[in-house]
């Protein structure tokens, strides 16, 4: 096995794992804060739309270079607009958390799929390398300065999303709203508002992930690209036990996990029956279940408030 | 997911009962006859179910007067496919077009409970007094990709982006090889099947190991352009599937093959109007202009255009055909002896690979 077929096989699983990673980090800091919202895979399509949509604009009116970097804003924006659809339901009006983040995966999916119509087909500028193009074109050193800017960004997000939990006054209070929101509400803070922010923050980062597929990884727009992401992040999360380093390591395992499948095939065995992978899905949801209802022992690290409307008495 | 669908699926039927009193008497006068249909992907994935569309839209344009059709995207191949089928038979369709293997079993248990609605079922093959079944020799197509990739490979190690093990996939992969291997004997197809019609980062995520394993040709039994881009982005080449989607990799799109629903779409219609239906089975090709081969891209050598044009004209006038033997399966045993030709019943139920396909299934 050559340098080359290693490096060309962790820049695949890196493809695989960057979306679902950005989307779990921000339904992570979303479920520390309280709230579950279940709509993860439609604000990525929203994100997706929203970011191939900005690019294609951007670069019909002249701004060239900037069209990729003004597309992941306006996912992360498309994807918050949804957050706070969902936001305004679940937090404002207290409806159920999460039949209403259901309604809105359904809601990205048609929506996104409206506005895709008109897109299908364009084609969009390509981000440039951050780094010197010697160092991105590197047959060896491209393994670490060969990626798209979303990437790094994610790893970035990583420690900023955990110090931000572990180490700051607001995320004390974001964790504390999520602990006991009756709590951290009679000794003055704003549950709704802080709610609010973390779902505000979750839509960006799962609008940036939908933006991934559809300007990085396949530049293009297919109705329901995402195929499912958005319900793999949610698993993460669970998984990782509401640890952003652990969901990093969680996305890259899913990655290899299924560039491995992959390159088995490829190579003309298989490590586990096709049908299994097939079944997958549904297996990783009812072991997800089961963890989170024996809440004692996984749960323990479970925001004791995820779900839950905030109901203060008057 | 597949409650989604239905969810979508009853609020549109709801629309539908909803708006029917605002028709009035003019709808009821003359009543047009309802054609359903079943549709695997969104119709926007622009491949397979984009092209089962186009032969329901072809249906509107020509019987719009007297057929009205109707749709439902995006169904699971699963039980859930039941209800599906079955409130679209409830609603008053006539004839009802299931576009996916999938939806095999499915088909047969809704057409016994309603046994005055003929069904269609796409590459299946079990069929009912009440049950036909349909299908494109997409493997014809096959042959005259094969027969590019083959000669225009450098490495001679081709990559298969694969669904599923369905005879339809297996024919087409079979396919595929033994047009490669006539140009270049040496010729290996490395498959991969990523378990799902439709999921662009799957498709491009194998296109790259495929491509990583020294595969210089990829083609794809997906339904989404995923694998071109990432063959453009290398400077590599490959084949839409189903539709010409050159747009999306001007240079790597080398041809691709087309569905042509439409004719066969307004010809069962056609005869549910005049109630001359009967159940059959269909298996159509370059002959009848199912199976269409895009426009070649200027990077094909015109030599190899010849061959590949060749291979269409065999199959049209009936001199050509990939499935003659000797053909060997993956473990050098002969299957197809010298000069035998496979029929058709053994094609639609076939299940083994040829010699030089590189598979774990």
């Amino acid at each position: 096995m050559s340098m080359d077929f290693i490096i060309a096989a962790i820049i695949t699983v890196v493809g695989i794992s960057t979306p679902i990673l950005l989307a779990g980090l921000g339904e992570l800091v979303v479920e520390k804060s309280g709230v579950l919202n279940l709509g993860v895979e439609g604000m990525m399509l929203l994100g997706a739309i929203g970011g191939f949509g900005g690019s294609v604009m951007a670069s019909m009116y002249g701004l060239g270079p900037l069209a990729p970097w003004i597309g992941v804003l306006t996912g992360a924006l498309a994807g918050m607009l949804g957050a706070l659809l969902f936001g305004f339901f679940a937090l404002t009006l207290n409806s159920n958390q999460v039949a209403t983040g259901l309604a809105l995966t359904i809601f990205g999916t048609g929506l996104s799929s409206l506005i895709g119509v008109s897109f299908v087909g364009r084609i969009i500028p390509q981000f440039g390398s951050i780094f010197p193009p010697e160092l991105a074109r590197d047959p060896i050193l491209k393994l670490f300065f060969g990626y798209s800017p979303i990437v790094y960004f994610a790893l970035v997000m990583v420690f900023a999303v955990g110090w931000f939990l572990r180490s700051t006054r607001a995320g004390l209070i974001l964790r504390a709203v999520g602990e006991n929101d009756l709590s951290a509400h009679s000794i003055g803070y704003s549950v709704v508002r802080v709610r609010y922010a973390a779902v505000a923050f979750g839509g960006a980062m799962a609008g940036i992930g939908g933006a991934y597929f559809s300007m990085v990884i396949t530049p293009m727009w297919a109705e329901r690209m995402t195929a499912g992401r958005g319900w793999i992040a949610l698993a993460l999360v669970v998984f990782a036990g509401w640890r952003a380093g652990r969901l990093l390591a969680g996305a890259y395992f899913f990655g290899v996990l299924m560039a491995l499948e992959l390159y088995a095939k490829a190579a003309g065995f298989s490590i586990l029956p096709s049908q299994f992978w097939a079944a997958m899905p549904y297996l990783m949801t009812v072991v997800v279940l089961t963890l989170i209802s024996m809440r004692d022992r996984v749960g323990l690290n479970a925001p004791a408030c995820l779900g839950k409307p905030f109901l203060p008495a008057t | 997911m597949a409650k989604l669908n239905r969810r979508h699926f009853i609020a549109a039927a709801g629309a539908a009962a909803a708006a029917m009193p605002l028709l009035g008497g003019k709808a009821l006068a003359q009543e047009k006859v309802k054609v359903g249909f079943i549709f695997l992907g969104p119709i926007g994935d622009y491949g397979w179910t984009w092209a089962h569309n186009k032969g329901r839209e072809a249906v509107d344009a020509a019987l719009g007067d007297k057929v009205e059709t109707i749709y439902v995207e995006n169904v699971a191949e699963d039980a859930s496919a039941i209800p599906v089928i079955r409130d679209l038979a409830q609603q008053g369709c006539k004839l009802i077009f299931t576009t996916s293997y999938g939806y095999m079993d499915q088909t047969i248990e809704v057409a016994k409970e309603f046994p005055d609605v003929k069904f269609e079922h796409c590459t299946g093959f079990k069929r009912a007094d009440n049950v036909a079944t349909y299908n494109s020799k997409f493997h014809e197509g096959r042959a005259v990709l094969g027969t590019i990739a083959g000669k225009m490979s450098k490495t001679g190690v081709l990559g298969y982006l694969g669904s599923y093990k369905v005879p339809e996939v297996v024919l087409g992969v079979n396919a595929f090889t033994l047009a490669a291997q006539k140009q270049n004997p040496a010729a290996t197809v490395k498959l991969v099947m990523i378990d799902s019609w439709f999921d662009p980062p799957k498709e491009a995520a194998a296109t790259e190991t495929l491509i990583n394993l020294g595969c210089d040709i990829v083609t794809t039994h997906t339904d989404s352009p995923a694998a071109l881009q990432i063959l453009e982005q290398k400077g590599l080449y490959g084949f839409g599937q189903g539709a010409d989607m050159s747009s999306f990799a001007p240079n790597a799109h080398l041809t691709a093959i087309e569905d042509i629903w439409g004719p066969y779409y307004i010809e069962r219609a056609q005869a549910i109007v005049d109630g001359t239906w009967a159940s059959a089975d269909t298996w159509d090709g370059f002959k009848e202009g199912t199976v269409v081969i895009s426009p070649y891209n200027k990077a094909v050598p015109a030599d190899v255009v010849a061959l590949a044009d060749a291979v269409q004209a065999g199959y049209k006038d009936g001199t050509y055909d990939i499935f003659t033997g000797p053909i060997y399966d993956q473990e050098g045993t002969l299957r197809v002896k010298e000069g035998e030709i496979m029929p058709l019943a053994d094609l639609a139920v076939i299940d083994w690979f040829v010699k030089g396909v590189e598979s774990a299934a």
